[in-house]
């Protein structure tokens, strides 16, 4: 299918979201919609799938000017959307969310399972999706409810597959395993718009590369530009992709943990016997998995769950004990995994949101009273020092986009004095740019004597922060290691070898 | 949003500022328009019903005008005492008020609930708590002056706060859905007063009923202009509230444990805190109500003491989009369609029912706005119903 984007402008109150926005998709091509979150990448192909109406500009499909009132339009011409945000019925199989709306039913109006196993079955076969047809969607691991979505839209004879950030979930086995569909689906003659923020992959499966920035059209590339070509035309500006930082100077140890054991509400041990020191500017990274133990820990030195056993101590202190709030009134800073789910709240304003641990400070409040101008002043430095983009300080923070999110969260985290600083995935979701801006921030509260712990599954980002990485596994921590360790034996490390030396790395290999 | 953009930068420092009119108005429009609704549905209900119409319908094909002359005349007359009954006189305003004001009060302790998170279906039996705790203090203490009415009022906040907390306090500690512990709350309190009634205490001499005494005149709100003190302590109370949710650390934290209980709990807040205060100053509002009834309505203890109050305050409060401002608007629409339904009835004859069905089809209108929209052809706007979807969820 041949599509194309006309001059495409929308506008949300007098904030610009898309302007005059030329694109066209060849038959059976990738095309590749690169730009920073916020851009207005999902803006773009809302207006495509008939979710948002342009205020101008036309869509043609085939040459034929379309317009769209519902998605029920857009897949009627053969549009099929693949959201961030899976839109499926987790209580259901496979086969019946494949056909979910569109039923083919025997006598007496009974879903016909058979015949929807079968189109599943059919085109799983068809394109390489492997999947279970009687699988309940909610036992399913996200990298295959996305091909769920997938199927979902082939079996509405999609001809034109919009994908929303489809890696920003998957692991990178699931995303290369994606980008073989992908593949598959091209050859056979289907167009893709694949929406992302990572450069690498648009390197890896684009046959052609539109840039966005700032709800404009920055211009369009080849996959063979390189990295730092790309990375300057979507953020406008030269950026480093490398994370820059000066040798450490570690101090005293700061933050301490010591035989840490957490056990968790089935009774199983999650935290095992932990133990590990931070020294003032230095960081240190938990590589790992996801689901080795690393929340958890990190929730139990916050005082969010009580570990069974073990001590962690604060500038000599010992802070087992303490609940939350003294936690972070002794001075740890915390960048929670989920921001969206206990980082802030999302009804809350960007103002309101700036102080939502600090609001009991002399500074923001006194005998119980807000202090609502120094909440605001606060909220405009922060504003500024951040680069959180929002419409104004009053906005709701669920209406920003992941990374100014994120700034909202560190900004706030980063507004003490911090003695440590605890940060789980800080840039998980999180575009070049926001991720170079972070990891400066970072480095910059290492620079001011903080002890820092990053968590991390990216291995980039723990190799290009840390100065010194322990790798969980199981609840333990199988070894601590200096960043110079080779990739693959961190690698095995994760995947359960106990000690980081060539020795490891046999039985590892041994086992494998 | 216009306005925003023309000042990004500014911050909202003015505090009696109307906010984003963006917002708000979709939310007026809706309302005024599901007022309007149920009162043309209202006006079908009232011909239909008015024998003189019906009469005049058998000759309808030959002498049309009788029917709809009846017909205008009943719904005019009808609509006219509801109106003179809730506004049309002094009387008739003060009627309304001392009627909204227990309303209001108890919608806001359901608003308060709502804010934290927490779904109040127990304003009834905190108003009787507080209303037994207030009459008890009323009739059967002796105070001199006007410290027996200070000492009622703070013994009926007292009982309010102490039935709400028992709901906030084991949600709490032990997680027990506040709807359900509400809602057996409110008949505990119910027979509890019932029993009370039983007692020596409690007793009036010489009546057989179980009606508790008259409270001592020392205890009863005074009255100005024909309306009691205790009215204007429902507007007190209604800016305190809105105070306490936006000008308090208590308000702060109680309004994002209400959004979001995870990411308050991270940011070091106190979730149970925060729901056992809020149970308790929700059940201080709603036996405020209580004690408005006793002390400023010279109303009796009985077992039917309260009658819905506490329940149309639940209405109340979700017409009011669980705002401080919107449950007092809608504490005096409630309270007019009250005052005015009596007079309806003494003057044109119509059931004081209609002013039930007419409260029930604006709750309905308003819970459905897609429906007043699409009626009166409004631009379609974003969620508004999410406020009061969140109770059911938590």
């Amino acid at each position: 299918m041949h599509l194309e984007l006309r001059g495409l402008t929308k506008r949300f109150g007098s904030f610009v979201a898309n302007d005059n926005i030329d694109l066209t998709v060849e038959p059976g091509e990738i095309h590749c919609l690169l730009g920073e979150n916020g851009a207005g990448k999902t803006t773009l192909m809302n207006m495509l799938y008939g979710l948002l109406k342009p205020d101008d500009g036309e869509i043609l499909l085939d040459g034929e000017p379309v317009r769209f009132e519902s998605p029920g339009d857009a897949i009627d011409a053969g549009l099929g959307m693949v959201h961030q945000h899976f839109m499926l019925v987790p209580v259901f199989t496979v086969a019946e969310n494949v056909v979910l709306g569109r039923e083919t039913t025997r006598a007496l109006n009974v879903l016909n399972r058979r015949k929807a196993a079968d189109l599943v079955r059919d085109l799983s076969n068809r394109y390489k999706l492997a999947v279970d047809p009687d699988a309940l969607v909610e036992n399913l691991p996200v990298g295959v409810q996305q091909r769920v979505e997938i199927i979902k839209a082939l079996a509405n004879e999609a001809k034109l597959l919009i994908l929303d950030e489809p890696t920003a979930v998957l692991t990178p086995q699931e995303t290369d395993e994606l980008m073989e569909i992908m593949r598959a689906l091209r050859d056979d003659g289907t167009s893709i718009v694949f929406i992302t923020h990572k450069l690498r992959e648009v390197r890896a499966i684009g046959d052609r590369i539109t840039v966005i920035r700032r709800g404009k059209v920055a211009g369009t590339a080849s996959p063979a530009a390189s990295e730092s070509e790309l990375a300057k035309m979507m953020v406008g500006r030269e950026i480093s992709l490398v994370v820059d930082k000066p040798a450490a100077e570690p101090g005293d140890v700061v933050l301490s943990v010591a035989g840490l054991t957490v056990i968790d509400p089935r009774g199983v041990t999650v935290v095992d016997d932990v133990s590990f020191d931070i020294r003032a500017g230095e960081i240190l990274g938990v590589a790992g998995v996801q689901g080795n133990g690393q929340t958890e820990l990190v929730k139990s030195m916050l005082g969010l769950v009580r570990p069974a056993n073990g001590t962690i101590t604060l500038d000599g202190r010992d802070i087992t004990r303490h609940d939350t709030q003294q936690s972070l009134e002794d001075g740890i800073g915390y960048v929670p995994e989920d921001r969206s789910h206990d980082g802030f709240v999302g009804a809350f304003s960007v103002r309101e949101n700036l102080v939502l641990d600090l609001y009991t400070r002399p500074e923001f409040s006194q005998s119980g009273l807000l202090k609502l101008d120094s909440i605001a002043d606060n909220a405009a430095k922060r504003i500024e020092e951040f680069d959180i983009r929002t419409e104004s300080m009053e906005a709701p923070v669920s209406s920003l986009s992941g990374g100014n999110q994120q700034k909202v969260v560190v900004a706030r985290e980063m507004s003490r004095n911090l003695k440590a600083l605890i940060a789980s995935q800080p840039t998980r979701g999180l575009d070049v740019g926001s991720i170079e801006f972070i990891h400066k921030r970072i480095i910059a509260a290492r620079t001011a004597g903080a002890a820092v712990m990053i968590v991390s599954t990216e291995l980039d980002e723990i190799f290009g922060l840390c100065d010194r990485i322990a790798v969980m596994f199981g609840g333990r921590i199988v070894g601590v290691v200096g960043p110079d360790i080779p990739r693959e034996e961190i690698g095995l490390m994760m995947a359960g070898a106990r000690k980081p030396t060539a020795d490891a790395v046999g039985t590892g290999g041994s086992h494998g | 949003m216009a306005d925003d953009a023309n000042a990004p930068a500014e911050p909202a420092r003015d505090r009696w500022s109307i906010g984003d009119v963006e917002q708000w108005l979709p939310t007026v429009k809706v309302t005024i328009a599901s007022i309007v609704l149920a009162l043309v549905i209202g006006a079908l209900l009232i011909i239909v019903s008015t024998p003189s119409v019906i009469s005049s319908m058998s000759y309808f094909t030959s002498y049309p005008w009788d029917a709809f002359r009846n017909a205008g005349h009943a719904v005019g007359s009808s609509y006219w005492a509801l109106l003179t009954g809730s506004v049309g006189s002094w009387t008739a305003i003060t009627n309304t008020l001392s009627q909204a004001a227990p309303l209001i009060c108890a919608g806001l302790g359901v608003t308060l609930a709502f804010r934290a998170g927490l779904f109040n279906i127990g304003a009834q039996g905190q108003l009787i708590i507080g209303a037994a705790f207030a009459g008890f203090v009323g009739f059967h203490t002796q105070l001199p002056g006007v410290s027996h009415l200070v000492a009622a009022i703070l013994a009926g906040l007292l009982g309010g706060a102490l039935w709400g907390g028992i709901a906030g306090f084991l949600k709490a500690r032990t997680g027990a859905h506040e709807v359900i512990v509400t809602i057996m709350l409110n008949y505990t309190a119910m027979l509890l007063l019932s029993w009370l009634l039983s007692l020596k205490p409690f007793e009036q001499k010489n009546v057989a009923n179980r009606i508790s005494p008259l409270v001592d005149n020392n205890a009863a709100f005074p009255h100005v202009f024909g309306l009691h003190f205790g009215v204007l302590l429902a507007f007190v109370a209604a800016y305190g509230v809105w105070w306490l949710l936006n000008r308090t650390t208590l308000g702060f934290s109680m309004r994002a444990v209400g959004a979001n209980a995870d990411a308050a709990r991270t940011a070091g807040m106190s979730v149970s805190m925060s729901y056992t205060m809020a149970m308790v100053i929700a059940g201080l509002l709603a036996g405020l109500a209580g004690v408005e009834q006793v002390l400023g309505d010279h109303v009796q203890l009985s077992t039917a003491f309260g009658g819905t109050v506490g329940f149309d305050a639940i209405t109340v409060s979700l017409l009011g989009r669980a705002t401080p401002l919107g449950t007092v608007l809608a504490g005096l629409l409630f309270g007019a369609l009250s005052a005015g339904g009596t007079q309806m009835q003494a003057t044109a004859g119509t059931s004081v029912s209609l002013t039930q069905i007419l409260s029930a089809l604006i709750v309905l209108f308003v819970a459905a706005p897609v429906l007043v929209k699409t009626i009166f052809r409004m631009k379609a706007v974003g969620d508004e119903g999410a406020v009061l979807a969140k109770g059911w969820n938590s």
